[in-house]
């Protein structure tokens, strides 16, 4: 009964996620070369749409919780704001999870696009309703472009992880 | 196989309703952080425990992490500067020549200045203490622009503490602790910075928004703005000194006004924290709310406002309530007359929207006769 055995929560949660805070602190270095900063891509989004798709779990939503926080504390944005978006990404791509069940990379990688833009959109709402002033789109443009660039790491996750437990194939 | 003869076919339901009872308590734990959360105050208390914790442990870490980029960035600004000495060194010379007539001008104002603010009796500004730091984390989203430094409240940093780089003005301070400083950066979307337009003195909130190039909102007046016109801090509102250089005005795409920052042209790396305390630090607020309140002058059908006049008025608690008194004294005119530098006659004070001028010095001293502003000098022409 080896198809039963429980995935490993440290395996598909805890190392991605420290690979994912470990990545977010390496592009907070303050470097720009003629000119040019370095992207800021939202790596946690990737693990967020890759745990929902892999299987429902009882810790994921709280992992996403304390990565969202440590994104808050780390760009010094409003505490709550990463957390509450990217747990609405994870609710999104959970709900979507049935539709998305054998689907091909391409439509994986637009379930993504969607699952990164509805966190965006929620980030949008939530600071213009804190600060009472829009955000300017291009910026919001530019980081949904380097966060979507990131599907190739949650397909590797998927692959990885999405047949570690028969149940929920 | 129907569902029922899945072994495993009923445990997936139970789990994936614990899945989605967990997401909504993990919604709601964040939610209620969220609204906690009073980043947008600005204020010492409000930045939290947790906060300052993680500001402690990041300084250190990004500053290690920053290390290569620094010796890259160091590496790559030698060989740069070996290669183009040649070019470097007669665009110096040519920019020495220049800032030698602006040197002439600027002993020439400074003495005119000072015989100005003699005669005025002004209280000018003290100089203020500033403290380096460098820079060790970056944040550049659309939702949160903040930087690391790395130097705290050991060097006397405070919340609030303006803070420039070699080029212009970067942003403010809004948490402090131990070795490290949060600065809110200009073109963050909780940004307002008042500012003025050189050129022409009209004022305007500079008001970030996650871009690089944040908006001026508020302009007022008749054609206040062109393209290219240099933009300082105001010091309205006491929150920044005033003069601060900002930054150039451009027309956004959406046809709005929009400012090239200064302190864009060079990485910022290294930074100086102005350790500037506003009015409303530095006055006893205690003493100027206990100041008591003058009694009720005479109406038109009361007493003889000149028996009014002699009764003996309160004593002022500070100096500045007894400025306007002695003022009064010494017949002043109530409507303080300001030089229009624009054809040289005068106005009241009331006319004009510019704030530099306190009614309590205008009223005090009579006006100056209107001065011609110093025009730049021009390339190989002596001033």
């Amino acid at each position: 009964m080896s198809g039963a055995r429980p995935l490993e929560p440290w395996r598909w949660l805890g190392v991605p996620m420290l690979q994912a805070l470990t990545a977010t602190v390496l592009f907070g270095i303050p470097l720009r070369i003629f000119d040019l900063q370095l992207p800021e891509p939202v790596f946690p989004l990737s693990l967020a749409f890759a745990w929902a798709v892999i299987r429902p779990s009882i810790l994921a939503p709280f992992a996403i919780l304390v990565m969202g926080l440590f994104l808050d504390l780390f760009w010094g944005g409003p505490m709550g704001l990463w957390a509450l978006c990217l747990l609405i990404a994870y609710g999104v791509a959970l709900a979507g999870r049935n539709m998305m069940a054998g689907q091909s990379r391409l439509i994986l990688w637009a379930w993504y696009g969607l699952t990164v833009a509805t966190a965006l959109v929620a980030g949008y709402l939530f600071v213009m309703l804190d600060s009472r002033s829009s955000p300017g789109l291009i910026p919001i443009a530019w980081q949904f472009l380097a966060t979507i660039v990131l599907y190739p790491f949650s397909q590797r996750l998927i692959d990885l992880f999405e047949d570690a437990d028969v149940r929920f194939r | 196989m129907s569902f029922r003869d899945n072994p495993f076919g009923e445990l997936k339901v139970p789990l994936t309703w614990a899945a989605a009872i967990a997401l909504i308590v993990a919604v709601v734990a964040a939610t209620a952080i969220l609204l906690s959360d009073r980043r947008e105050t600005f204020k010492a208390e409000a930045y939290g425990v947790s906060r300052k914790a993680s500001d402690t442990v990041l300084a250190p870490v990004g500053d290690v992490l920053a290390a290569p980029s620094r010796w890259t960035g160091a590496g790559v600004d030698t060989l740069s500067d070996y290669f183009a000495a040649g070019s470097q060194n007669a665009d110096l010379k040519a920019q020495l020549k220049v800032m030698k007539q602006w040197r002439d001008v600027a002993i020439a104002l400074k003495d005119e200045n000072a015989r100005y603010k003699t005669l005025l009796g002004l209280k000018t500004d003290p100089p203020i203490p500033m403290v380096a730091a460098r820079i060790v984390t970056d944040s550049r989203g659309p939702f949160a622009d903040t930087r690391l430094a790395n130097t705290g409240a050991e060097h006397g940093v405070k919340v609030g503490n303006p803070v420039m780089s070699e080029n212009g003005l970067v942003g403010r301070v809004i948490g402090v602790t131990g070795g490290a400083s949060r600065v809110l950066l200009l073109t963050d979307i909780a940004s307002r910075t008042p500012v003025m337009i050189d050129r022409t003195n009209a004022r305007a909130i500079l008001t970030g928004d996650g871009g690089p190039n944040p908006r001026l909102d508020y302009l007022r007046g008749h054609d206040p703005i062109r393209e290219g016109d240099r933009l300082l801090t105001s010091g309205d509102g006491g929150v920044v000194p005033r003069g601060l250089p900002v930054g150039t005005a451009v027309k956004g795409l959406d046809g709005r006004w929009r400012v090239v920052l200064a302190s864009d042209k060079a990485p910022i790396d290294f930074v100086r924290i102005l350790l500037f305390q506003d009015f409303t630090q530095v006055v006893n607020q205690k003493a100027l709310s206990e100041t008591p309140v003058p009694p009720p002058t005479a109406g038109p059908n009361g007493a003889d406002p000149a028996k009014a006049s002699e009764s003996p008025a309160p004593a002022p608690v500070t100096k500045a309530a007894a400025a306007p008194l002695t003022a009064a004294a010494a017949g002043a005119p109530s409507k303080p007359k300001i030089s229009d530098p624009a054809n040289g006659q005068t106005k009241p004070a009331a006319a004009t929207a510019s704030p530099t001028v306190k009614k309590t010095d205008a009223s005090a001293k009579p006006a100056l006769p209107a001065k011609p502003k110093p025009k730049p000098p021009v390339d190989g022409a002596q001033p």
